[in-house]
């Protein structure tokens, strides 16, 4: 095996990190679908790798399904949704981006110590790149928490279950086929039912911000 | 011809006929029937089980055995039992206006396709499997919830959505690194996701895998269980979305959330050797059981109340599974069947007087004895069943945990008293002007079905006195399988 295979594996799952973080800043809704597009591709280009170095056929089916689902059809309907919606140029207000980054930057060392001591049980040719995986789980998970609109919400949502699926190749060259293709249908119903929540949600709040919904409240 | 195909198969068929006629006014009537057909297939399924024992299906994708085939059995009965209170209980919600044609559609044919989900779930040996039709059940669930479009509705549908689905994220991580732990010591060849196949190594499993795995799958599929903290979307989903959906939800999803975390519990436990997980269980029980108890006290809607009501014996089952032991496993198993019963049983009766009463705020709702007797007593007798009262059978469960916690843990056995006082106070004190009491309210057009309200209360009353045989077996190997024997 080529040494430098691992290092390929590894810039990809960099570049996955790199993206989670450009995410976490990114106040454009716009810029945040063009970031999920391309943590997509990487995704793919690290299945790809994975799948060439081992021989695994079946990396090739899932790396083309996500291709497919997260590169194309994915951020198509992102595209159509935010048109729809009319919130294409929407500029959504972070605040303190620079403490934001603090913790996340926390989150990946926590992550990486949670993911040492497992990976080293793994045989994988990736599996270094299972702590950048949790980490990225942790990132998507700081962003959904930290936003206020309804679209970056589920574009976090989104990146998290890229993570899962980077998660998957890494420690265990991914999961089942057929259970790849359940959470790949999951994932698709679940967007399809956040699309059409997100016209009603505008139709009642007249606003697609997250933070009018706070009826709900104990007292 | 396996029954068990016939188990999902009806309801699958169900959700896909009612997609398409479930406007009709006989689609209520349909509905009925496939859950009926459901129930009747499982009852099928448990002859067969008590005739050849524990047994697999298409090439060891499913499982049957003593720990899900009475959940199978009690998700189909619920589901049935719910399918005949939803049919006079929708019919007064359309008539109020607040469901039109095409969400009526919607309501039934998901509801179908929420019991597949769940059947499917529980009879499933397939660990990645189980993962995808609990993500479906929140989906379907998510849909149900928001059905009636109004502003609280949506807000609580988005909120279960994304909580449930960060939730389940967390689950699908401590599922892979479960399958890399399998991977190394199950043979190339075998489906190491197959629940059975790691059951037979999960003493090879590696320990430090398995333990992180599980915290991840226990945060994961305890979101969905409704354990304190990650309780949030529980009981906002509960009081926004129609009162049958309620009591699915509290009865039977609940239990699927805590039957996927008991199977992964024999697998860490064997990959341990030790009471880690237990442990786990132990405390996130117990603050549930706590928390929740404090926050029911303070609640003014009924069906939040009967939420938090929800929460704390979900807290009391996880507490019961994690002391271990045939005892308390035997007690967690009863309590699981029980709740579902009752608790659904008091979703029917509170479901009835608040459509009488036009509110959901316990304020509003008074003097139910004298407009409609029935619902009062459905709902007096549930709630002192709930409240552990002798000779329901929540009394006899409760009293195996809290007595198998005073031999194995008695530092715990306070705060279970007290948690359990608070509920009793402040749900008795609640409920009993409610039921009594001076009102105004008039009938109902429609004739309410309190036929499912007082079989499920029966039943409650006969776990109490008396367990059937082949129950009390499968109970007992149940017990005997979650302790890793």
């Amino acid at each position: 095996m080529n040494a430098l295979i691992p290092q390929l594996i590894n810039l990809f799952a960099a570049v996955i990190l790199i993206l989670a973080f450009a995410m976490l800043s990114q106040r454009r809704i716009l810029n945040l679908i063009h970031l999920y597009t391309w943590q997509g591709l990487a995704v793919v280009g690290s299945t790809t790798v994975v799948a060439y170095v081992t021989d695994q056929h079946h990396l090739y089916y899932s790396a083309a399904l996500t291709m497919a689902l997260k590169v194309i059809l994915i951020p198509w309907m992102l595209h159509r949704l935010i048109n729809r919606l009319n919130v294409r140029w929407d500029i959504e207000t972070l605040v303190n981006i620079p403490t934001l980054m603090i913790v996340g930057i926390a989150l990946v060392v926590f992550a990486f110590n949670v993911a040492l001591p497992i990976s080293r049980f793994s045989e994988t040719v990736a599996h270094g790149t299972l702590g950048i995986a949790l980490a990225c789980v942790l990132l998507s998970f700081l962003m959904m928490i930290t936003r206020a609109k309804a679209v970056p919400q589920v574009i976090g949502f989104l990146a998290m279950e890229n993570a899962l699926f980077l998660a998957a190749t890494s420690a265990t060259y991914g999961m089942p086929m057929v259970v790849e293709l359940g959470i790949a249908l999951d994932v698709l119903v679940g967007i399809l039912i956040m699309g059409v929540f997100m016209f009603q949600i505008r139709e009642q709040f007249d606003s697609l911000d997250i933070s009018h919904l706070e009826k709900l409240k104990e007292d | 011809m396996n029954a068990l195909y016939f188990v999902f198969g009806i309801p699958l068929l169900g959700g896909l006929v009612l997609a398409l006629v479930g406007h009709r006014s006989y689609a209520r009537d349909l509905n009925v029937a496939f859950s009926t057909g459901s129930f009747i297939a499982a009852c099928f399924l448990s002859v067969q089980v008590i005739d050849h024992g524990p047994m697999f299906a298409m090439d060891k994708q499913f499982l049957i055995d003593p720990l899900n085939v009475f959940l199978v059995s009690l998700t189909a009965f619920v589901g049935m039992t719910t399918a005949i209170f939803s049919r006079p209980y929708m019919r007064v919600e359309e008539d109020h206006g607040k469901m039109t044609p095409s969400r009526m559609r919607l309501y039934h044919s998901m509801y179908q396709f929420f019991a597949v989900t769940m059947l499917v779930a529980l009879t499933t040996n397939n660990l990645g499997t189980l993962w995808v039709t609990m993500e479906a059940a929140t989906l379907t669930t998510v849909l149900l919830v928001s059905v009636y479009r109004t502003p609280a509705s949506l807000e609580a549908a988005w909120k279960y959505f994304i909580l449930c689905g960060v939730g389940l994220a967390q689950a699908l991580f401590g599922t892979i690194l479960l399958y890399m732990a399998a991977d190394r010591v199950i043979p190339e060849g075998v489906d190491a996701l197959l629940w059975s196949n790691l059951n037979v190594v999960k003493g090879q499993l590696n320990p430090t895998i398995m333990s992180v795995a599980f915290v991840f799958l226990l945060l994961g599929y305890g979101t969905k269980v409704g354990l304190v903290p990650v309780h949030n979307w529980l009981p906002d989903a509960h009081a926004e979305g129609p009162t049958p959906i309620s009591a699915v939800l509290s009865g039977l999803l609940l239990n699927v959330a805590l039957y996927a975390v008991l199977r992964f519990k024999v697998l860490t436990d064997g990959a341990l050797q030790s009471n880690f997980a237990g442990n786990l269980l132990i405390g996130f029980g117990l603050l549930s059981v706590v928390a929740a108890a404090f926050f029911l006290s303070r609640q003014k809607d009924v069906k939040r109340m009967f939420a938090y009501s929800s929460i704390e014996h979900m807290g009391l089952m996880t507490f019961a599974f994690g002391l271990g032991g045939p005892v308390a496993n035997f007690a967690g198993l009863l309590h699981m069947t029980l709740h579902s019963l009752i608790k659904s049983a008091i979703f029917f009766s509170v479901g009835h007087a608040t459509q009488k009463a036009g509110s959901q705020i316990m304020d509003d709702i008074r003097g139910l004895m004298k407009v409609s007797p029935t619902v009062g007593w459905g709902l007096m007798l549930g709630t002192l069943a709930i409240l552990g009262m002798p000779p329901f059978g929540v009394f006899a469960s409760e009293f195996l945990i809290l007595t198998t916690a005073m031999r194995d843990l008695p530092w715990a056995t306070p705060f279970l008293l007290l948690a359990l006082g608070v509920a009793f106070a402040s749900i008795f004190s609640r409920v009993q002007p409610m039921v009594f009491g001076d009102t105004v309210l008039k009938p109902l057009e429609h004739p309410p079905a309190l036929l499912p309200v007082f079989v499920h209360l029966a039943l409650g009353l006969m776990l109490g006195l008396y367990i059937p045989p082949y129950l009390n077996a499968w109970y007992l190997q149940a017990a005997l399988l979650i302790g890793g024997q």
